[in-house]
């Protein structure tokens, strides 16, 4: 037996024996996340804000730990004889030789093991900060391509596919169907999920499905669903359930819509309706800018032609040309004048001469004798001959005649 | 005209707005803005057709079965 002595295992420590006890406890997988319920006893919180108790029923008791923490989310006040159900994991406590649980959360029975369990995911994803509102994404607001991860069959779907018609048909939509309740309701949300985030030129993925029981949107509060939303490239509007309903996938998505018709909604802030009235202002401005630009030309090239006019050489002939019409007309009557004045001349010379002229004589009736043979006047009696041939001159003609100054009277 | 090329929407419509501010800045020679005034006179018809003809186009992932959901 002695040499049994070589092979004794090492003498352990009190610390190392705890140590091992510990180590042992805290990589049990039943015993580091587990449920437990039982009624409180020996309550105290000390100023540090931990809360220390035991947990006990009939048969047996087990000490409690709850951290400050912890217990400052706690909705109610723990108090001695209470009937709770915890959630947390067991180690061992050294200091005080015992094995303790740390509770991260507690309710009290009847509030139902899935609240629970839900109070317990959210306060553990808030504290790693998946909900905090510096991660939420921007959405697109006039997205090009939408994913839509909810059943093939559902209300929810055709709902989310009226609305968007309704209100932006010129996007694209990829259906990435997916059971949404059962067992593998969250495995089947997730391989979705992944799938749209292929898509390249996705940009955004809506993620629906429409209302139930708590049970029925239980996949929603999936915690890997819940980090792969958190980590998706492509922004996530979540319409879970009702108004009332909020699960996990909500507070960890870009935006939650109260329903899978508000979630299309908030997808599509930009309608069909305001494009087109940005179209028919914008097409207003494109003709007002052409317009007013051909306006100011035409004002500006009308300016010139007013100077043009103002300063051709044309006005200049124009006016030489009046200054010589006004001195030619001057000529004209000048001229006129001059040539009236010539005739006036004229015909009073002329009538003077026609009283001299000795054929205004023989008009009033007188008569001039010439001799025939010397063309000599014959101007008095005493001057003629018998049978003398004479002409006789009368206004209208001359007359040959025979004179016979025998028959003479004497005056 | 130009609906054999498959602009989008936005893209047709972003140049339509810089076509309207180059022309709302002025300084542009005469046949410049109204090359601008056409092109952007184009491209607000090609907004407006695809307007008009937009209808939903949805395709399920794993059918590859893309087409008109009835809505």
């Amino acid at each position: 037996m002695d040499s049994f002595d070589f092979f004794r295992p090492p003498i352990l420590s009190v610390t190392a024996l705890s140590n091992y006890l510990r180590e042992l406890l805290e990589t049990d997988d039943v015993l580091r996340d587990v449920w437990v319920k039982g009624e409180i006893s020996n309550f105290t919180q000390p100023r540090s804000g931990h809360l220390y108790f035991t947990l006990k029923d009939a048969e047996a008791q087990i000490r409690a730990v709850m951290w400050k923490s912890s217990a400052l989310r706690l909705s109610f006040s723990p108090r001695d004889g209470q009937s709770v159900e915890v959630h947390g994991s067991m180690s061992f406590y050294p200091g005080g030789g015992q094995a303790q649980l740390y509770i991260d959360s507690m309710q009290p029975v009847g509030e139902g093991m899935l609240f629970q369990e839900f109070l317990r995911l959210k306060n553990k994803l808030e504290t790693e900060g998946l909900f905090n509102q510096e991660h939420k994404r921007p959405l697109p607001r006039l997205p090009k391509h939408i994913g839509i991860i909810t059943s093939g069959s559902g209300a929810a779907l055709q709902d989310m596919l009226n609305t968007l018609s309704r209100r932006l048909p010129l996007v694209r939509v990829t259906l990435a169907p997916s059971l949404v309740q059962g067992v593998e309701a969250p495995a089947n949300l997730l391989r979705s999920l992944n799938s749209l985030s292929q898509i390249e030129d996705l940009d955004l993925i809506l993620i629906a499905r429409g209302g139930g029981s708590i049970e029925d949107l239980w996949a929603f509060n999936d915690e890997n669903l819940a980090r792969a939303i958190y980590k998706s490239r492509v922004p996530v509007i979540s319409g879970v359930g009702h108004e009332t309903d909020f699960t996990i996938a909500d507070f960890v998505a870009d935006l939650r819509a109260p329903t899978p018709t508000a979630a299309a909604e908030l997808a599509t802030p930009i309608t069909i309706n305001d494009l087109a009235t940005a179209l028919k202002n914008a097409d207003t401005v494109l003709n007002g800018t052409i317009t007013e630009s051909i306006a100011t030309r035409s004002y500006q090239l009308e300016l010139k032609n007013h100077d043009l006019r103002r300063l051709s050489p044309i006005q200049r002939v124009n006016n030489a040309i009046q200054t010589l019409d006004v001195l030619h007309e001057r000529l004209d009557r000048t001229i006129q004048i001059f040539l009236q004045q010539l005739g006036f001349h004229l015909q009073h010379l002329d009538n003077r001469l026609e009283t001299l002229s000795p054929l205004s004589v023989l008009r009033r009736g007188f008569a001039i004798v010439n001799d025939t043979q010397s063309g000599q006047l014959v101007s008095q009696a005493g001057q003629t001959y018998e049978n003398q041939s004479v002409q006789v001159r009368f206004v209208d003609g001359n007359v040959p005649a025979i004179l016979h100054p025998s028959n003479q009277e004497k005056l | 005209m130009t609906d054999t090329q498959p602009t989008s929407y936005e893209a047709a419509f972003n140049a339509l707005q810089e076509i309207i501010s180059k022309l709302e800045d002025g300084e542009l020679s005469l046949e410049e803005s109204l090359k601008l005034y056409e092109e952007g006179k184009k491209l607000s018809d090609q907004c407006a057709k695809l307007l008009e003809q937009a209808q939903l186009r949805v395709s399920t992932l794993g059918t590859n079965e893309e087409g008109d959901v009835p809505v």
